[in-house]
């Protein structure tokens, strides 16, 4: 075994309230990297996972502060560094890829300056040397054009691009750490692998050694040497990415390994529904675009049904008109041709036009709980607004169906009067849910609500879904890019590509192959737990894409 | 806890957390504001001598036991004229403040609500007013309708008015963007209800630093004109008049002047150190994480 690289023992981070308690958020921390080796992070949000990769540049957020322990790169102490000697060690042997890539770069100046900036700034090379070795780094990342690329500016790539030259920007000075902080998770689930692929393949070539920050469990197994689980600033699990992942030890673990997103064993099967039972939705060959002028159409031809109590999925990639959907539904937007029918009923295409009861039908599930729920009003007002405005009840009425109703979403009844910000992400998506259901609809539109949630939360909002679906007899039409959390709640799904829909009937039909290249192409980008996988999936991706575009 | 006795229920245990968190300096500012403002409003009953009372010959007379802060340019009590000053200028100030938020305030939300040509129109409109320097506006107005209280607050007002609009409307406007004003427009809400209850909210904190701001402009804003002679008429005086009206008695070596003056300095730091304590109190309580 060779020497480690970083050695990081009994690390402390603490905050401090106004009256100077102490909290710590990492607790006795310690792990080992080598040369040329991944380290992985992983746990929820709040687990410390960011605070510890932080740490080891020898960085804290503001109001944090490194209490206890040591972090040695190559020897060196960087705990015991001063400021100066600390930024000269960041740009040169500890580089940094953060989460958001959009939001990292300077929108206003060229990739290749921003790429080039740390090794030109610092004087360790000339801009033409810098340039000449981002070239050769586009050409590894396997970027189209490598060449021109740095010419652009950030938003005339792609996100997956970006990501990818956020981590030649990294590269450049020849790091000896490399820390990834979730590079993947903003990014739709078929540019992930690629990614996924270049990250694994720049660290393999140069001998870097790299801690990779993240909260999906399937992702790291293509990527991780070792795994660092953590849970609330706590180690719990330390070991080598086989035995966890075929043999994981601690409970928490387990969770992990249940929640990740992968390919769930058992399909659901179709609820029987008699063939003249009347649809809840029906949506008949709908078009629309943007604005009436315009005549390129952000949804083409669209046919669906829903019927009651069934859960109807609809898949595809960022920009495929998916939310679009949902949103002409709910009459936020409206359609260029076409009709959109409730319980055989046609529906006016504006929300103005729409009658109370039409509404209160059809309730709308925002992506980000935290932006979707007003953060100066309570929980009792959130909740209690649908019921006085639907349902005409009283305050005092309302206020002890908000109890009922937070019961109903397994939160504690005292949560209705807190503010938003004051509760956890999941806590705020159950919320959200209860938002939706204080209406009493027939049929629920969840756009993307799992996807900004950690694996384990995300899992019990789906758990939750089920339990309502069963009890009131909803529908819902369940919007994501995650193919493996359709397969688990849905009955059918539909698949879009290019605001038309490529692909769909019943789970079994529309995932079993033979199937639509495209509906092929998401499923072939589900990781699966074993860590020879990615090199298979990359070639079948590339196959895919190749006949997809011809 | 049942829910009907949560201290965040009833007015009186959200006031009372808020104060139990007072900082220091904000405790002083908010006492010393209190304190002035009870001066203001019993000047009449405090003040030793009338305003208008010329008591002595003698002008800038260092301060005596009958004059505690001496006497003016024409031999009246300074300490009386001050008090009536504080009087009349926080009068003026928080009418007009009030005013030209009212209206400022409903003006630019409803721009920011409607969208569309609306919107372009009023904004249009507020930015042909805004091209107007506002003390020509004032001088030509008041020129020409002749100074009184009324022609001054609705001149000032109206010019603030402009300004206000444009924060409360751009404010707005970036709520209305956010997924809550969405889910409420989905639920088929009035636009009223989403003006007072999801737009009003989220900006309340930052239009109350605008009005801290405005009422010390405004303080000043009165104090210029007054300065020009156009704005509260002798023998009746506000601070600005009497910084001007004593200026000469720099020349003596006499601190007259310097009384006013101080006095306007001291109301708006309060002001705005109490305006930033309140600011930082809600956002403590609530951090915005988006």
């Amino acid at each position: 075994m060779t020497k480690p690289l970083l050695k990081v023992r009994h690390l402390d981070v603490s905050v401090y309230d106004r009256k100077k308690n102490e909290t710590k958020i990492v607790d006795d921390i310690s792990f080992d990297v080598q040369p040329g080796k991944v380290i992985a992070l992983i746990g929820e949000s709040g687990s410390g996972k960011t605070t510890i990769s932080l740490g080891c540049m020898g960085y804290t957020r503001p109001g944090c502060y490194l209490t206890k322990g040591s972090v040695e790169l190559d020897g060196v102490n960087v705990l015991d560094l001063s400021v100066p000697e600390l930024q000269e060690l960041r740009g040169r042997d500890i580089t940094y890829v953060a989460q958001s890539a959009a939001a990292s770069f300077n929108s206003a100046m060229r990739i290749d300056a921003q790429v080039t900036e740390i090794p030109v700034i610092t004087g360790s090379m000339t801009r033409k040397d810098a340039l000449e070795k981002a070239v050769k780094l586009y050409k590894s990342l396997e970027l189209p054009d490598p060449e021109n690329i740095g010419k652009r500016y950030p938003h005339q790539v792609s996100g997956g691009q970006l990501q990818r030259l956020m981590a030649a920007m990294a590269m450049i000075s020849d790091p000896r750490l490399l820390i990834l902080d979730e590079p993947t998770t903003a990014l739709d689930v078929t540019t992930q692998i690629e990614v996924l692929y270049s990250f694994k393949k720049l660290i393999s070539d140069n001998n870097t050694a790299a801690i990779y920050v993240t909260h999906d469990l399937s992702l790291v197994a293509q990527i991780a040497d070792h795994i660092l689980v953590l849970k609330d600033g706590q180690m719990v699990e330390y070991g080598d990415t086989e035995q966890i992942i075929s043999n994981p030890r601690h409970e928490y673990t387990k969770a992990l390994m249940a929640a990740a997103h992968i390919m769930p064993d058992d399909i659901h099967a179709p609820s029987i529904i008699s063939a003249e039972a009347l649809p809840v939705i029906e949506v008949k060959s709908v078009s629309a675009a943007y604005s009436n002028s315009e005549t390129k159409n952000v949804l083409e031809d669209i046919n669906l049904k829903i019927n009651a109590g069934e859960t109807l999925g609809i898949i595809g990639e960022s920009g495929s008109g998916k939310t679009t959907l949902g949103r002409l539904i709910s009459g936020l937007m409206s359609a260029k041709s076409g009709s959109v029918l409730l319980n055989g009923q046609p529906l006016n295409p504006h929300v103005q036009q729409r009658s109370l009861d039409e509404l209160r039908q059809i309730q709308f599930v925002f992506q980000m709980a935290d932006v979707a729920l007003n953060p100066r009003q309570r929980i009792n007002k959130i909740l209690g607004r649908p019921m006085m405005f639907y349902r005409g009840l009283s305050k005092s009425e309302a206020t002890k169906e908000v109890a009922r109703l937070l019961e109903r979403v397994e939160l504690p009844t005292d949560f209705a009067w807190r503010f938003p910000p004051e509760l956890s992400g999941g806590q705020r998506q159950r919320v959200n849910l209860a938002r939706a259901l204080a209406a009493e609809p027939k049929i629920i539109i969840c756009d993307e609500i799992t996807s900004a949630l950690d694996t384990v939360v995300a899992q019990q909002i789906l758990d939750l879904l089920e339990n309502l679906q069963h009890e009131f007899g909803l529908s819902y039409m369940f919007i994501t890019h995650d193919i493996a959390t359709v397969a688990k709640i849905a009955e059918r799904i539909a698949v879009m590509r290019l605001g038309r829909i490529v692909s769909q009937g019943t789970v079994r039909d529309v995932l079993t192959p033979p199937c639509h290249d495209y509906t092929q192409l998401l499923l072939n980008s589900i990781p699966e737990m074993r860590t020879d996988w990615l090199d298979e999936a990359i070639v079948e991706r590339r196959a895919l894409v190749k006949a997809l575009n011809a | 806890m049942t829910p009907e006795t949560h201290p965040s229920q009833t007015w009186y245990g959200r006031w009372r957390t808020t104060m139990s968190e007072m900082t220091f300096s904000a405790a002083i500012c908010l006492g010393f504001l209190i304190i002035v403002f009870i001066i203001g409003i019993f000047a009449p009953w405090i003040a030793p001598y009338d305003e208008a009372q010329i008591l002595t010959n003698d002008s800038f007379m260092p301060p005596s036991a009958e004059m505690w802060l001496g006497s003016d340019y024409l031999g009246r009590d300074v300490l009386s004229r001050l008090i009536y000053g504080i009087r009349i200028t926080l009068f003026l100030a928080l009418t007009i403040s009030c005013l030209s938020f009212l209206s400022g305030v409903g003006l630019g939300f409803l721009a920011a609500v409607s969208g569309g040509r609306i919107d372009s129109w009023m904004s249009r409109f507020n930015d042909a007013m805004l091209s107007f320097p506002s003390l020509m506006l004032a001088l030509i107005v008041i020129n020409s309708l002749g100074s009184s209280f009324t022609v001054l607050i609705f001149t000032i007002a109206l010019i603030d008015l402009t300004r206000v609009y444009r924060v409360s409307r751009a404010l707005a406007v970036n709520v209305m963007v956010m997924d809550y004003v969405e889910a409420a427009v989905v639920r088929g809400e009035k636009k009223w209800w989403i003006i007072f209850h999801e737009v009003l909210p989220n900006t309340l904190i930052p239009l109350a630093a605008e009005f801290g701001i405005r009422f010390t402009y405004t303080i000043l804003f009165i104090s210029a004109l007054s300065f020009l002679g156009l704005g509260v008429q002798p023998p009746q005086s506000d601070l600005g008049v009497m910084v001007k009206e004593n200026m000469q008695a720099l020349l003596y070596g006499e601190y007259t002047t310097l009384y006013p003056a101080i006095m306007i300095a001291l109301i708006a730091v309060s002001m705005n150190i109490f305006v930033d304590w309140l600011l930082l109190q809600s956002s403590t309580k609530l951090p915005d994480e988006v």
